[in-house]
């Protein structure tokens, strides 16, 4: 994608309270998923409410897509209702007073210019057909968060906001809503920024990662780079990882494994249902990978990879390292003890072999 | 039954609670919604003059109005200013002096449903492209429904229930100041205590049906 | 010998009594309007006799009620004469022990210097807004003041312009604070130390109304409690009435 000022996200954001400094400087893609990435107070929620224009004290610069939102040095700032983005709070926040359908109503019937989603197009990628006459006291924790994002996306807004829409659920609602998540992001055109906390959400759903601690950004950038970065505050690192997109390349019947076949190699995993040729994100924990200096013999690991030591690294504890491999061009972290390091003698553009004990597939 | 000087009485104290209550309703929603939502320093301060007929013996009350209102006060030289003449001993009057004594029973309920409602839904609003007029109108109102109703109802009942402020500013003028409460306590100073048992008694049943009425209603929507 | 013990019984007898008169309390429920010269007398009162007053003060009407429903009243000074003949009447006070304490004195009074004349004319000007009086039905003073203007031949004339206070305290506020312009009330509300304190006034002459009498009576809880009867010979002593005409009646 060809980054232009005209078609990115650029926030400037500065928000001062008692104990908390929000200091932001960002340039975010004008579409696909951005999570915004972080622990709890990190200011990723505070993040999200400046873009929206609902936080009191955010000073600063955004301009989205060329259009300037707010400049607080020139005294411009639009409201949050002349701002035409979307929001999913993390709570379902349906107006309790109103039917499902006079939610989903609320917004888009505000909303002059033409509709560019339909209110029948939200309705049934979000599957809550079944729902319209309902009141929100009588829906799931599922439901009203679908009917959330569904009303969001009633207004047709050019930026859709989503803060954890998903942490309030527990993991029945979200492996509910995950799909349509998931629908979103295939099928939308536009921008959207996604507040998340857990690796594995942002993994599965992101294409560009703002990774947020005490109110700075740590790293941002593409989801694979960002997250196989290595100089990453220790806070991340204990749940260090890379995330590989494969494609399905061929079912074993025999011993009930699947081969997934990626730029770098490939790896057996147990059995999937998904079709030849169809895509799948992994994630493989820096934890689930260890270090040989040759192709093992004799050992129940199945997956094993030849690589190259890109990167060696301080890891959470002093006993450990962080080595970040280069697979034939997939990045992959190996968290090893810094006892095995000089055992093996691992250095820079060493040649080894890494062995994968497990992968989480994403999806 | 009740002579047409009781029903008189009778019927000025309906008319006075109705005014009172709507201009209440009106004078007091922003006066709630501020109280709600501001961190002024200030806030204590107003809070706590609109909270003062709560604990204030209504004379004392009404003796300050008196003063205020009257034609050496700031009030009754800025009312003689504009032409309206002195307050005290009109319905007018006892209008101005009903809405500051009962208007803790009005705040202190709307206030409460703003502080429950709180301001997320303002924020759903928002970013659902309601400005902050069209989100009062169609979100909070609704929502604080059974608060407006709770101060409505307390607010008509205690202006009602109003005694030492009217006796302090009124002057018991028949049909414009001669409520029934004033005219209970004539009835009793008189040792009529039929005719007084009678408004009395109305008076007590009156009072036991509304908050009747009020105690078992059922709660609205909940925000959650 | 006989003389000692004379004199030991004269000192025991002295002891015994003194006791018992120093023992020795009234309750007394007096009008509102006579708070001030009360507050007095039981201080002389004790002084004098050595008992006590426990003074209760309240509206006329309001004290009846306390009275009919068992409050521990022993005597009871009225702002007027009708209740004490009513308790008397319905058994509630000793028969016979009836006196009237004071006479009240009425005045026309404005705060404003100058705008009361000592004859009254004003009234005939009838150049003000609001001419404030005293309920007539429940005090004294309202219906000597109704009655003064029914003499005069202006009640029709000013009816419009009367505005009421529920007792005299209150009439006398309402022309203070100057949203009345003048009014009818007491003479005793408005002399401190036998002067009279500020605006100006009209002393009603007598015959205009009828005389305010304010009647105390003896009440059946203080039926043979001889402080009780000491409280009401003591208030129709020369020094008592001359107490009371230096507070106006």
């Amino acid at each position: 994608m060809e980054i232009t000022p005209d078609s990115t996200i650029q926030a400037r954001f500065q928000v001062i309270w008692p104990g908390f400094t929000l200091d932001v400087d960002l340039e975010l893609p004008g579409r696909g998923v951005t999570a915004l990435f972080g622990h709890s107070g990190s200011g990723k929620t505070t993040l999200l409410r400046c873009l929206a224009g609902l936080e009191q004290h955010g000073q600063g610069v955004l301009r989205f897509k060329g259009d300037i939102w707010q400049d607080n040095g020139r005294g411009i700032f639009r409201p949050t209702h002349q701002r035409p983005l979307g929001y999913v709070f993390q709570e379902a926040s349906l107006f309790p007073h109103l039917s499902v359908r006079k939610n989903l109503d609320y917004g888009r019937k505000r909303v002059n210019s033409g509709h560019k989603v339909s209110l029948d197009h939200a309705v049934e990628l979000l599957g809550i057909g079944h729902l319209l006459n309902r009141t929100p006291d009588r829906l799931s924790g599922g439901e009203r968060q679908r009917v959330a994002i569904a009303r969001a996306l009633a207004t047709s807004p050019e930026l859709l906001l989503m803060d954890e829409p998903l942490a309030a659920l527990d993991l029945k609602r979200k492996t509910e809503i995950l799909p349509y998540l998931e629908r979103l992001h295939d099928e939308l055109k536009i921008p959207v920024c996604y507040v998340s906390h857990l690796p594995d959400e942002v993994a599965r759903l992101a294409d560009y990662v703002v990774l947020l601690a005490e109110g700075r950004v740590v790293a941002a950038g593409g989801l694979r780079e960002t997250l196989a970065r290595l100089d990453l505050p220790t806070a991340f690192t204990e749940d260090a990882g890379v995330v590989i997109e494969a494609v399905v390349a061929e079912h074993d019947e025999r011993y009930h494994l699947t081969r997934l076949d990626f730029p770098g190699g490939s790896i057996f995993v147990a059995q999937r249902r998904e079709t030849i040729g169809y895509k799948l994100r992994f994630r493989v924990h820096a934890r689930d990978v260890s270090l040989a200096l040759t192709r093992a013999e004799g050992t129940s690991i199945v997956n094993l990879l030849p690589a190259t030591v890109t990167e060696i690294a301080d890891a959470d504890t002093p006993a450990h390292v962080l080595v970040r491999l280069n697979a034939d061009g997939t990045p992959l972290i190996a968290r090893i003890t810094r006892r095995s390091l000089d055992h093996l003698n691992v250095v820079l553009g060493k040649s080894l072999w890494a062995q994968i004990k497990a992968v989480a597939l994403l999806t | 039954m009740l002579s047409d000087v009781d029903l008189a009485a009778v019927w000025l104290t309906l008319k006075l609670a109705t005014i009172t209550t709507m201009i209440l309703l009106i004078v007091g929603t922003p006066i709630a919604w501020w109280l709600a939502r501001t961190g002024s320093k200030w806030k204590g301060v107003i809070g706590a003059v609109v909270a003062l007929p709560l604990v204030l013996p209504p004379t004392v009350l009404g003796f300050y109005l008196l003063i205020a209102l009257g034609p050496h006060g700031p009030v009754g030289q800025l009312t003689q200013f504009l032409g309206w003449g002195v307050l005290p001993f009109t319905f007018a009057g006892l209008v101005v002096a009903s809405v500051f004594y009962s208007m803790p029973f009005v705040v202190q309920p709307l206030q409460q449903a703003f502080e429950a409602i709180g301001s997320r839904p303002l924020e759903v609003a928002a970013t659902l492209r309601a400005s902050p007029w069209d989100a009062f109108f169609t979100v909070v109102l609704p929502l604080a429904k059974p608060g407006f109703i709770t101060a409505a109802i307390l607010g008509f009942a205690h202006t009602v229930g109003e005694f030492g402020v009217v006796l302090m500013i009124g002057g018991n003028i028949p049909e414009k100041t001669r409520v029934v409460s004033v005219q209970i306590y004539d009835h009793v100073e008189a040792l009529e205590y039929a005719e007084a048992h009678l408004l009395a008694g109305g008076m007590l049943l009156f009072s036991f049906f509304v908050l009747l009425a009020l105690y078992s209603r059922k709660g609205a929507h909940t925000w959650k | 010998m006989k003389a000692r013990i004379t004199r030991l019984l004269m000192g025991l007898a002295l002891t015994v009594s003194s006791l018992v008169t120093q023992a020795a309390q009234v309750q007394v429920a007096v009008a509102a309007n006579f708070t001030a010269p009360m507050q007095k007398i039981a201080v002389e009162f004790e002084k004098d006799t050595g008992h006590q007053a426990l003074l209760s003060f309240g509206a006329t009407g309001k004290l009846y009620a306390q009275i009919k429903n068992g409050a521990p009243f022993q005597v009871f000074l009225a702002a007027d004469d009708k209740t004490p003949a009513k308790l008397e009447a319905e058994g509630d006070a000793v028969p016979g022990s009836r006196f009237t304490y004071a006479i009240g004195t009425l005045v026309l009074w404005s705060a404003k210097p100058d705008f009361v004349d000592d004859q009254g004319e004003v009234l005939k000007k009838g150049d003000f807004k609001y001419l404030a009086i005293t309920n007539p039905k429940t005090a004294p003073y309202g219906a000597a003041a109704i009655a003064t203007l029914t003499k005069l031949g202006l009640f029709d004339a000013l009816q419009s312009k009367l505005v009421t206070g529920e007792n005299v305290s209150q009439t006398y506020q309402f022309i203070f604070t100057g949203n009345a312009e003048l009014g009818f009330i007491a003479l005793s509300q408005i002399i401190v130390n036998g002067q009279l304190t500020s605006g100006s006034t009209w002393i009603v002459p007598a015959d205009l109304h009828e005389p305010i009498r304010q009647d105390a009576v003896i009440l059946a809880k203080g039926q043979d409690q001889p402080a009780a009867q000491a409280l009401a010979d003591y208030l129709k002593s020369e020094k008592v009435k001359t107490i009371i005409k230096s507070y106006g009646y």
